[in-house]
């Protein structure tokens, strides 16, 4: 009872965190919200599955040094070199959004009580946390006008999908994690370029420049 | 074996093409390879079942429709290629090469993968090779381009993985394995919500490497920025891929008894994307992007032809076909004209006709087919999945589709013809290019087989389709 309890915890934790980042308006909390996210995420899997494998360590460790580790640095590197600090002016306000993401939530929880679980989950907030996650990122990606807000909205929906695939980390053969894993990094290393290429060419990580190609 | 020397060897030449230091010499790697491709493919093609790796690469009968036209494509244009970076010595294709020839291994990989989760890995691999394709002119506006497909796209992806372990947790129970196969003998074991969640986020997520609207938001500006080649390879390849993808996802649906819901969220999509390409395609000046609405459009027309379900479904794969190689012409003549006047607007490109007769011929051909006229494939197809939808008593569809069709036939026209007709302005000046062997010879292939299709499908191709259509219908123990 208290492994799914602490679970439970983790998952109210993201459920905050979600929160949080729709408010903030500095990217550097931003970065440091999805990091903790990412930590957080990588140790479920061990509580989940209860019992700790070496593969299921690796995968551990992996995500781990991935999402709290590795891509916040890049990111904090780009940050740097763009010379940006906050978010100023959203397509729609820091207050507005979170009471959107509240309202995601709300929406999540209900749309998930009408999925059957397996007995094992039925205590959890695996399903209702994964998809309010999920929204967060949306709004991320798409109130926000800086690539580097973007690009983290993209990483907190991943995190969303990977919340949904603690469901699965028993029954699924690990080579299809260890893929998407894989896939995350060359997703978030090719996007790096591109912020690079952005920034070398326009001075600028705002994408309302990146505005010539429209009807 | 087979099959992993199929993928293998594109992933190979992509490795030597990499390595070759000549500027000059690396093109010719792509026509080697993919006729080493299509040779293999045949061979792929009328063994009886290969498999590899325990089930998990396999041929299935629409995925053996897929490989044909990927294959075939990629020859054509892997020929147009070396004409074209003639032309474009001043940029390095260092990354150009190899990555084409990494899109063709990826997608192959996508066509033979029978695992859910393996697919998935073979579509972002293949959105990761095309990415540097798109930014191969290094302008601001390719980075716009390539920032757009690579957001939007893997925002689609990342859906479509959700959906994927929706899927796996639907089919949860003493046996762990995501095979189709497997997937399908327990479909009718899968909870109905489950599989309901999984199916939409599959169609939003492989619908936006499609290119359904609104998901399509990536198109024009991919299209309209990447070299007309990758048009080619992405309106033609990438989004058969994508829709094969769909149509596995599809079959398990039907089997678990959810068909009528998964039909019916087809057709809306396909309708909404009919109808939205349309209404862009109307005053558009740019005739790339104009070209990527008209490639959401036959999307829609696809995805249309499979929700309307009975011979619906054979008709879609049929204009799979055509659309796939109507689009190579469409494309790569559109290509050549840019080249010729250096601008994709309408205002500037007058007289194709008379500068480049050969490419603004096969652009008048290609946009007659593409909007449904005969003598050509399109029209067959097309008028097949019209007559399904007043056949199946959908009287709203099937007028609604007409009426779409007129209005992209005219918003195409008020483009096209324009651009082909009268004289080339004084200020336009005369660039480089001319229509050449390399350039114009598989355009006229493509071209061909589109007018062939129109006139008489080839038995063995109506084997191949009837084979498709008849697997995609017949459901092993439905509910």
């Amino acid at each position: 009872m208290l492994r799914l309890s602490i679970i439970n915890l983790l998952l109210v934790g993201i459920l905050l965190l979600n929160l949080f980042m729709l408010g903030t308006s500095r990217i550097r909390a931003l970065i440091q919200a999805a990091a903790l996210q990412g930590v957080v995420l990588g140790v479920m899997p061990l509580l989940i599955a209860g019992y700790g494998t070496w593969t299921t360590g690796l995968i551990a460790i992996g995500t781990v040094a991935l999402k709290g580790s590795v891509i916040p640095q890049m990111l904090r590197r780009a940050l740097r070199e763009a010379q940006i600090k906050r978010e100023v002016e959203p397509l729609i306000g820091f207050v507005p959004t979170m009471l959107l993401g509240a309202l995601g939530t709300l929406l999540s929880i209900a749309f998930a009580s009408g999925l059957p679980l397996e007995p094992q989950h039925r205590e959890l907030l695996i399903v209702p946390a994964s998809f309010s996650t999920v929204v967060t990122g949306f709004l991320l990606l798409t109130t926000r006008i800086k690539a580097i807000t973007q690009v983290i909205g993209y990483l907190v929906l991943e995190n969303g999908i990977f919340i949904f695939g603690m469901l699965l980390v028993e029954a699924m053969p690990f080579l299809v994690e260890i893929g998407i894993l894989l896939d995350l990094f060359v997703g978030i290393f090719v996007v790096s370029i591109i912020i690079h290429h952005i920034n070398r060419e326009f001075a600028s990580l705002d994408t309302r420049l990146l505005a010539s190609l429209k009807e | 074996m087979l099959l992993l020397a199929l993928i293998a060897s594109p992933v190979l030449a992509a490795g030597v093409a990499a390595a070759l230091a000549s500027e000059s010499l690396r093109p010719y790697v792509l026509p080697a390879a993919a006729a080493g491709h299509l040779a293999l493919s045949l061979v792929a093609l009328s063994a009886s079942n290969p498999s590899s790796l325990g089930g998990w690469l396999a041929l299935d009968p629409p995925g053996r429709l897929v490989l044909l036209l990927l294959s075939v494509l990629f020859l054509i244009c892997s020929i147009y290629v070396v004409g074209y970076l003639r032309y474009r010595r001043e940029l390095s294709n260092r990354v150009f090469v190899p990555c084409l020839l990494l899109f063709l291994g990826m997608t192959t990989l996508v066509v033979c993968s029978q695992h859910v989760g393996l697919m998935w890995v073979a579509v972002e691999a293949s959105t990761l090779a095309t990415a540097p394709l798109i930014y191969f002119n290094r302008t601001p506006r390719s980075i716009e381009a390539t920032w757009k497909y690579l957001l939007v796209g893997s925002v689609g992806i990342a859906l479509a993985l959700l959906g994927s372990f929706v899927l796996a947790y639907a089919s949860l129970g003493d046996d762990p394995s995501l095979l189709f196969g497997d997937l399908l003998r327990r479909a009718n074991r899968m909870n109905p919500s489950w599989l309901r969640v999984a199916f939409a986020l599959l169609l939003v997520g492989y619908g936006t490497k499609m290119g359904l609207a609104p998901m399509h938001t990536w198109k024009p500006d991919a299209y309209g920025e990447a070299p007309g080649v990758v048009g080619a390879l992405l309106a033609g390849g990438m989004t058969s891929c994508a829709f094969l993808a769909l149509l596995r996802v599809f079959r398990i649906c039907q089997a678990g008894g959810e068909g009528a819901y998964a039909s019916r969220l087809l057709v809306v999509f396909g309708l909404l994307s009919i109808a939205v390409a349309a209404i862009f395609m109307l005053g558009q000046r740019d005739f790339k992007r104009m070209l990527a609405y008209s490639s959401i459009e036959h999307m829609g027309i696809l995805v249309l032809g499979v929700g309307l379900g009975g011979y619906g479904i054979f008709a879609a794969l049929l204009h799979m076909l055509n659309n796939g190689l109507t689009k190579g012409v469409l494309f790569l003549s559109a290509a050549n004209i840019h080249r010729a006047f250096d601008s994709k607007s309408i205002d500037e490109v007058r007289g194709a006709m008379r500068r480049v007769p050969l490419s603004g011929t096969l652009f008048l051909f290609g946009f007659l087919a593409i909007t449904g006229s005969p003598p050509f494939g399109p029209f067959v197809s097309e008028f097949l999945i019209v007559s399904r939808a007043f056949a199946a008593d959908r009287f709203f569809v099937g007028g609604g589709l007409l009426l779409l069709l007129l209005v992209v036939f005219a918003g195409m026209g008020r483009t096209v013809l324009p651009m082909l007709q009268g004289q080339p302005s004084p200020e336009a000046e005369r660039t480089s290019y001319h229509d050449g062997l390399l350039t114009g010879l598989p355009l006229v292939i493509s071209m061909a087989i589109v007018l062939l299709f129109g006139l008489h499908i080839p038995s063995p191709i109506e084997a191949l389709l009837r084979d498709a259509a008849a697997y995609l219908e017949m459901i092993p123990g439905a509910r």
